[in-house]
């Protein structure tokens, strides 16, 4: 497993001289393809359907950027990438964007020399136990065994949260989360914690969800969303609006029924037409088609509708938008303006 | 003599560039000096390579994290270690996990290896073939499934620590500790603790002591053997081994037992010494594993043996498990050793496998949950391969320093 890594990191940092100076979007554009880095498979957000495309929450901002930069939504590689690889995968230019439930932190962003384009999803870590263990917080579990997926903030959230009030517990780290889940259900664990939306989608695949129940402690602040590299500040730019245009288009009700029709022709809202590129150039200024942030849209519907569809309440994993709606509706989803 | 000597003619002196291509006694060196550029310059390349491309990233090579907070937990430290240690701590942890995982291994499955390389040499029909089919099952089947298969078999196998705990007296438990001491459980397997009290010191002398007489005894056993043909019994020197220490402990009690406790906690057993689940399945899969090589080896050895050797023995009057231990066992080991080392080292590098199953070992902390809380790879990786090859190649050492101890004496 380490010789993977090894290989990466060497390939990473040997082969691909110049990556990190080199304006993405031209090798994007050139390529005909997005490499976008998404995890190994979590139901609804980045996961192969039955018929081997992929799908999911994270995977729709993959096909958005796409869109918007190629104009076509399936001009995506996707890149499966572990907690471990993800980073290197990015940084050594193998994936040209990593869209894959990463929390935004400040050594992620600073000493690891990245760039979060925005948040797609306000998580926070909770815990999930089976309801047979009789346990209703997460005080509760002193002495309990926890599975923990490695590589990510969980670990560290996880102890944090331990040592504050004062209880013990024993850790079981895991690989992946498909291991994880597989030694949680056979007891192997008491708890098994991960960002909420993660439990969730979890507890939608377990045979039988109702006897689990997601503990109501939120012990931390998961701000996910997809990252870039440092330094090439243009790629940001355009993934970061992509996210926005997305979110805005919910916003103003931009929907994948009406864009074409509001695309067509300028419409009454100033604000529309300058992001659907019917007024004004805001395309020019990112370096892109006029049209693109129609297309993002197109691509798979606005910011609600991928949640509606992918994790949101009519699906499996019934995640309700809390913190996820929009700013006019008391969540934190807020698009700077488009002017 | 006061003409030039001709270079030509007698082939003695004198160079020139062409004799590197033509003549083959400079031409192998000419081609292995061409290629060791090449190296020197490939390495050079990758490794400028690295360094301008870090550069470009502005990323640097800095071991400072070592020394930040590594804020995890990690299920199984043999030396204090909280979540507010340092990743330098972190790592030492892991380092003696892999170390404690290697030493179980090595001892098992040689032991696993020598018992089935006799055993497959075995008369008896059916004890040979089981032994085959143990080999040829664990040697052609990857270490990493039997890692997984052995963690899910003792997962899915043990009992939930929830069956024996009684919750404080509240419920009744499904399961009894066996003995009040132990328990199997799908987390591993619980048995009491050894507690040292003051005087310890005095049964760890009484110990000494009797480990002491029982080699006396050994000693005295072959010398009568050898002077007087007459065979003492084996059995004294273990009276001699135990009995002081026994004696000690039932006078003072200065060691004693801490049972596992099942009812302060309502998760899990408290107390007592847990082995873990993920050390459990890990041992056992990497021993069995390298067993199975080590039993091929062992029989290589015994076959490269002349069968005359046995014979002989046998005229001798030797009983067969004598013969093994006696004659045929100490020559094969010639045979045996080299190859035995490779094993050692193969298991010790398997050991990076641990996370497969949960186990901390130095592959899980540092190259795993630091790597990752950190983002330090290049530093990181470094520091893995450095340590595997320090180990390896001590472990390279010892054993052929035993090696030459038992290779053959030629005088």
């Amino acid at each position: 497993m380490h010789r993977s890594t090894f290989y990466g990191v060497l390939a990473a940092t040997a082969l691909t001289a110049g990556a990190a100076g080199a304006a993405t979007v031209d090798d994007v554009k050139e390529r005909g393809k997005l490499n976008c880095g998404v995890s190994t498979g979590l139901t609804g957000f980045s996961a192969p359907n039955a018929s081997g495309d992929w799908e999911g929450f994270d995977v729709a901002v993959c096909r958005a950027v796409a869109a918007a930069v190629l104009g076509d939504p399936n001009a995506v590689e996707f890149v499966p990438t572990t907690g471990k690889t993800r980073f290197t995968s990015l940084s050594s230019g193998e994936i040209d964007m990593l869209a894959r439930n990463t929390t935004w932190t400040f050594s992620r962003d600073n000493d690891l020399k990245f760039e979060f384009a925005g948040v797609n999803y306000y998580d926070g870590q909770g815990f999930m136990v089976p309801t047979g263990l009789g346990v209703t917080s997460a005080k509760d579990l002193d002495g309990a065994t926890v599975c923990v997926q490695t590589g990510t903030t969980t670990e560290l959230n996880l102890a944090d949260f331990f040592r504050k009030n004062n209880i013990s517990y024993e850790p079981v780290p895991i690989e992946t989360n498909a291991e994880a889940l597989q030694q949680y259900t056979a007891g192997a664990c008491d708890a098994y914690t991960t960002d909420a939306s993660g439990l969730a989608a979890n507890r939608a695949t377990l045979e039988n969800p109702s006897e689990h129940v997601i503990l109501p402690e939120i012990i931390s602040k998961e701000p996910l969303g997809p990252l870039v590299r440092h330094g090439d500040n243009e790629w940001g730019d355009i993934v970061r609006w992509t996210l926005n245009a997305l979110i805005a288009a919910e916003e103003y009700g931009v929907t994948s029924a009406n864009v074409a029709d509001m695309a067509s022709a300028p419409g009454d809202s100033p604000e529309i037409n300058r992001m659907l590129g019917t007024e004004g150039n805001l395309g020019e200024m990112i370096g892109l088609d006029a049209d693109w942030a129609a297309n993002a849209i197109a691509a798979g519907g606005n910011y609600g509708e991928l949640f509606a569809k992918n994790i949101g309440e009519d699906t499996p994993i019934g995640l309700s938008r809390g913190l996820n709606a929009q700013w006019t509706e008391g969540g934190l989803l807020y698009s700077p303006p488009f002017r | 003599m006061t003409s030039v000597p001709d270079s030509q003619s007698d082939g003695s002196g004198g160079f020139r560039p062409s004799m590197l291509l033509n003549d083959t006694r400079y031409r192998g060196l000419t081609f292995q000096f061409v290629a060791l550029v090449l190296i020197i310059f490939l390495v050079g390349w990758l490794g400028m390579n690295l360094v301008s491309n870090l550069a470009a990233a502005g990323l640097n090579i800095s071991y400072d994290f070592l020394d930040e907070p590594a804020g995890y937990d990690i299920n199984q430290a043999l030396i204090d270690y909280s979540s507010r240690s340092t990743h330098l701590r972190a790592a030492l942890v892991g380092v003696i996990n892999t170390l404690l995982v290697a030493v179980l291994g090595c001892i098992t499955a040689t032991i696993i290896g020598v018992t089935a390389g006799v055993l497959r040499l075995s008369k008896n029909w059916l004890v040979a073939r089981l032994m085959s089919v143990y080999v040829e099952a664990f040697r052609n089947v990857p270490v990493l499934i039997w890692i997984l298969a052995i963690g899910t078999v003792v997962t899915v196998s043990g009992a939930n620590p929830r069956e024996f705990l009684t919750r404080g007296g509240a419920v009744e438990p499904n399961s009894e500790l066996i003995l009040g001491a132990f328990a199997l459980t799908n987390r591993g397997f619980y048995a009491p603790s050894v507690l040292l009290g003051p005087g310890w010191i005095a049964v760890l002398a009484a110990l000494v002591g009797g480990i002491v007489g029982a080699l006396l005894w050994r000693r005295h056993v072959r010398q009568t053997l050898f002077k007087h043909g007459k065979l003492l019994p084996g059995w004294p020197a273990w009276a001699i081994l135990v009995l002081p220490a026994l004696v000690v402990q039932l006078v003072l009690t200065p060691v004693s037992l801490s049972m596992p406790d099942v009812a302060s906690n309502n998760f899990n057993i408290q107390g007592g010494t847990l082995i873990g689940k993920p050390l459990i399945a890990l041992w056992l899969a990497l021993s069995v594993y390298t067993g199975a090589f080590i039993a091929e080896n062992v029989r290589a050895g015994i076959l490269s043996v002349s069968r005359g050797q046995t014979e002989a023995a046998a005229a001798l009057g030797l009983r067969p498990r004598r013969i093994m231990n006696l004659v045929v066992l100490p020559q094969a080991l010639r045979v045996i050793i080299p190859p035995l080392i490779s094993q050692y080292l193969n298991l010790t590098k398997n050991s990076s496998l641990a996370i497969a199953v949960g186990y901390a070992d130095i592959t899980a902390t540092l190259g795993g949950i630091t790597l990752n809380q950190t983002g330090r790879a290049i530093e990181s990786v470094l520091l893995l391969m450095l340590f595997y090859l320090v180990i390896s190649l001590s472990i390279s050492a010892v054993m052929n320093v035993y090696n030459a101890s038992v290779a053959l004496k030629e005088r």
